[in-house]
């Protein structure tokens, strides 16, 4: 008998067989992970091969997680799925900030994990991981819908392995700080860069002038 | 058309003698006319009234820093117009590059609304006389206007693909590297975020905030500034609606775009004529193959190859395909937007991935195929493709269109919802440049696979489906009808599918084009989507514009939703048929 073990407590004989015992976090997670619910958020391409996988065929109530919640408030995964503009990602932000935690972020798609095809262009954020935590990559262009589930399997696998005990947001006084919403001005202004910017625009200006 | 011209030469030679001092013969390697910057709306009048050009179909500009091809160092702002029948006239406008302003064909073409605002976002040419400019796809304050040749991206390398830091044999860099920021960011000298607030009205309010403060003393109801999206479920992606509301009813309604405006434009300046043809199919991501179309067409008008008929036959299936998996999607939406939730929507979905096991099966890939090439197509339909194309087309898919009329057609609550709402009428249709059902449904019989035949349509019989009413009713009477006409093109093709070579030619990855310009175009299920590219006769295209039909078709939106109540919009726009990445690019 493991050690853990010996410490559960007995059961009555008269409840045998109809109360159980498990420790917290396996059935917590366990209910955690079989009711996950995605926002419905769709950004670019990706998001029609989401819709794909959230139909009939690959059938994703097999997990737990065929609703979709239109708004951020119900929602506990966030699936970026597809090319994040500099004009949406102020929306992007504001509805991860909107959302209770726990929360996950899964990245569907080239274009949401690093710019993919569109890279270069002048409107289009390289990675949304500059601004969000990901918990979980899916690449592809866009992915299979196989791949999808498989990311969404993966993020099972790493609720199940989350314990009670050391997650920030059960601790007592500490409260998760929202991510600072960028704004549209001459580029996109990330205010995590304010004293970059200041800094280079010393060193920028001076040259100018001469 | 009180006179009989005939083809594009005649006119030409006509509108010369009409205006002797306005419009000559655009240079050498370009077609259509040039006018006058100061007569160009005498013109375009003349156009409309006395030669039945109703319809204006793209309206874009091309930067000439320096001359090419004959062409002075100016803005060049380009013109399509169409008549019902035949192909385009091409109209020059050669703005100043100091101070780039030409009179604004809004007043006498609705259709400009849109597209003239995009060419002075990203293009910066002032339009003078239009009622709105404003940003379009960017947001008012962006630094600069990125589509001019000296604008360079942070995460500029080279003006032409393929980069020599990857081929033949560098190595790939990361385009972080290229800021200082680690991120595609940059900002003009002298600029800090510390003092800086957004002083412009980014967000658009201020017209709908003074339109809410004048309250019409008849209706007593309150004026209210409602904002739909960009996240929000029945906008079918990242669309933004701002309304003022009176009540229930909408007193004025503006679809905002550009959330997912991904510089496909600037991008596709630099890569490839090859490399383009992947980009094209994450324009309109719900029919990725018909969107290649177009572009090969385009590019094959210049290269002057002709498709073999086995290739023409393939392209046909295919676009007929991608027509009935649209049409199909669009009527689950509409039933998705009705509040019947995700049903409709699942019936569309299983079809869609039989049509998709099929593309995969020809192409490789479900979604973007990457299929169509210059004088042909990639790979041959194997035996087993025809085999589940037949199955498709004769079987399965017209049991589904029956099946969705059952449930759709005579539907007591449906028809409740949709009769009557959002009418458009045939005159503002054109007026507008609506294409597609949308156009059709209004009772204009104009298609392009009729107007301007392409490919092998000309060996098939289809009827060309109009509606009446104009209301969402018939709108999505005209995709079943349209449905039912993809079916029959499907067994003729199958049917009567050739044998022979699918390639014209032999397959190059660097292929040169002639210098000159061309517009390819073709009917994509949403209306009519149009390539407009300049070659300079290098292997890159110089100038790549793309007329979405989406983004022209949303111009009406505002219009048909005034005086509907707020919970009818997203019907309305359901019916109008938008995909988001074709509106942003
Ligand atoms: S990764 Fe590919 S499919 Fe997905 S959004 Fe980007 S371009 Fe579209």
């Amino acid at each position: 008998m493991s050690p853990r073990k010996r410490q559960l407590p007995e059961i009555p004989p008269e409840l045998v067989g109809t109360v159980h015992i498990t420790p917290i976090d396996a059935i917590y997670n366990w209910a955690r992970k079989r009711s996950l619910w995605p926002i419905f958020f769709g950004l670019a391409c990706c998001a029609f091969e989401m819709i794909g996988t959230f139909a009939a065929r690959f059938d994703p109530s097999r997990f737990g997680m065929e609703i979709m919640r239109a708004s951020p408030r119900q929602a506990d995964l966030m699936i970026i799925n597809g090319t994040v503009t500099k004009k949406m990602l102020p929306q992007v932000v504001r509805l991860y900030n909107q959302m209770p935690e726990p929360k996950y972020v899964l990245v569907m798609g080239a274009c949401a994990i690093s710019g993919g095809p569109f890279q270069e262009g002048y409107n289009v954020v390289s990675g949304i991981d500059k601004y969000l935590p990901v918990d979980v990559y899916v690449p592809g262009c866009p992915p299979r819908p196989e791949g999808l589930i498989h990311g969404i399997l993966t993020i099972h696998a790493k609720m199940e392995r989350e314990s009670l005990r050391n997650l920030r947001w059960y601790k007592k006084g500490e409260v998760p700080e929202p991510i600072p919403v960028p704004e549209l001005g001459p580029d996109l202004v990330d205010w995590r860069l304010t004293e970059k910017i200041e800094a280079m625009q010393e060193e920028v200006v001076p040259s100018q002038v001469e | 058309m009180n006179e009989s011209i005939g083809s594009t030469t005649d006119i030409v030679t006509h509108l010369q003698e009409r205006f002797p001092d306005a419009v000559q013969p655009a240079p050498a390697p370009y077609q259509g006319i040039l006018v006058a910057q100061d007569r160009l709306v005498e013109v375009a009048t003349y156009l409309r009234d006395e030669l039945d050009f109703a319809y204006l179909s793209s309206v874009t500009v091309v930067d000439y820093p320096q001359p090419l091809n004959g062409m002075p160092a100016c803005y060049d702002v380009v013109y399509h117009f169409f008549q019902g029948r035949g192909g385009p006239l091409t109209l020059h406008v050669q703005a100043d590059r100091e101070n780039p302003v030409v009179p604004s064909l809004v007043p006498l073409f609705p259709s400009a609304l849109f597209q003239e605002r995009e060419a002075w976002d990203l293009m910066g040419v002032r339009f003078d006389g239009h009622p709105d400019l404003r940003r379009i796809l960017l947001w008012e304050g962006f630094d600069g206007h990125p589509l001019r040749k000296d604008w360079k991206e942070v995460y500029y390398e080279e003006e032409h693909k393929p980069f020599g830091s990857r081929f033949p044999d560098g190595r790939p860099v990361p385009a972080e590297s290229r800021s200082p920021f680690g991120d595609n960011l940059r900002y003009p000298p002298g600029w800090s975020p510390r003092d800086w607030r957004p002083l412009v009205d980014v967000w658009g309010y201020a017209p709908h905030d003074e339109l809410a403060r004048q309250e019409d003393p008849n209706h007593p109801a309150d004026r209210v500034v409602l904002n739909m999206g960009p996240h929000h479920p029945s906008t079918h992606g990242v669309l933004r609606l701002l309304v003022t509301l009176e009540g229930e009813r909408i007193v004025k309604l503006e679809p905002m775009m550009g959330f997912l405006h991904r510089c496909h434009e600037k991008i596709g300046e630099r890569n490839v004529w090859l490399g383009n043809i992947p980009y094209t199919d994450r324009l309109d991501y719900v029919c990725a193959m018909s969107n290649e179309l177009p572009y090969v067409l385009a590019v094959e008008k210049l290269l002057g190859v002709e498709p073999p008929p086995r290739a023409q036959y393939i392209r046909v299936i295919m676009a007929e395909f991608t027509r009935f998996l649209n049409h199909a999607v669009s009527i689950g939406f509409t039933g998705n937007d009705l509040g019947i939730y995700f049903t409709a929507m699942l019936y569309a979905l299983e079809e869609r991935e039989h049509i998709l096991d099929l593309f995969e099966m020809v192409s490789g890939s479900r979604l973007m195929c990457n299929y169509m090439r210059f004088g042909g197509v990639a790979h041959d339909m194997s035996e087993e493709a025809i085999a589940l194309a037949r199955a498709l087309a004769f079987e399965r898919l017209p049991r589904y269109l029956d099946q969705l009329e059952s449930y759709f057609t005579d539907n007591e609550l449906f028809k409740a919802r949709a009769v009557g709402v959002g009418v458009l009428p045939p005159e503002m249709a054109v007026a507008y440049g609506c294409t597609g059902p949308l156009l059709r449904a209004s009772g204009v019989p104009y298609d392009v696979r009729r107007a301007e035949p392409y490919f092998a349509y000309d060996d098939f019989n289809f009827d060309i489906v109009v509606g009446q009413n104009g209301d969402v009713y018939d709108r999505y009477l005209v995709r079943v009808g349209e449905m039912r006409q993809s079916l029959r093109i499907l067994q003729q093709a199958l049917n009567r599918l050739p044998d022979g070579p699918i390639m014209a030619g032999r397959k190059s990855a660097t292929l040169k084009v002639p210098a000159g310009e061309s517009y390819g175009r073709i009917e994509a299920p949403k209306g009519e989507l149009g390539f407009y590219i300049v070659s300079d006769g290098g292997p890159n295209p110089y100038r790549y514009h793309i007329r979405a039909p989406s983004f022209v078709n949303l111009g009406v939106m505002g219009e048909i939703c005034w005086g509907h109540l707020i919970a009818d919009v997203v019907i309305i726009l359901a019916s109008i048929d938008i995909t988001l990445g074709e509106v942003d690019r």
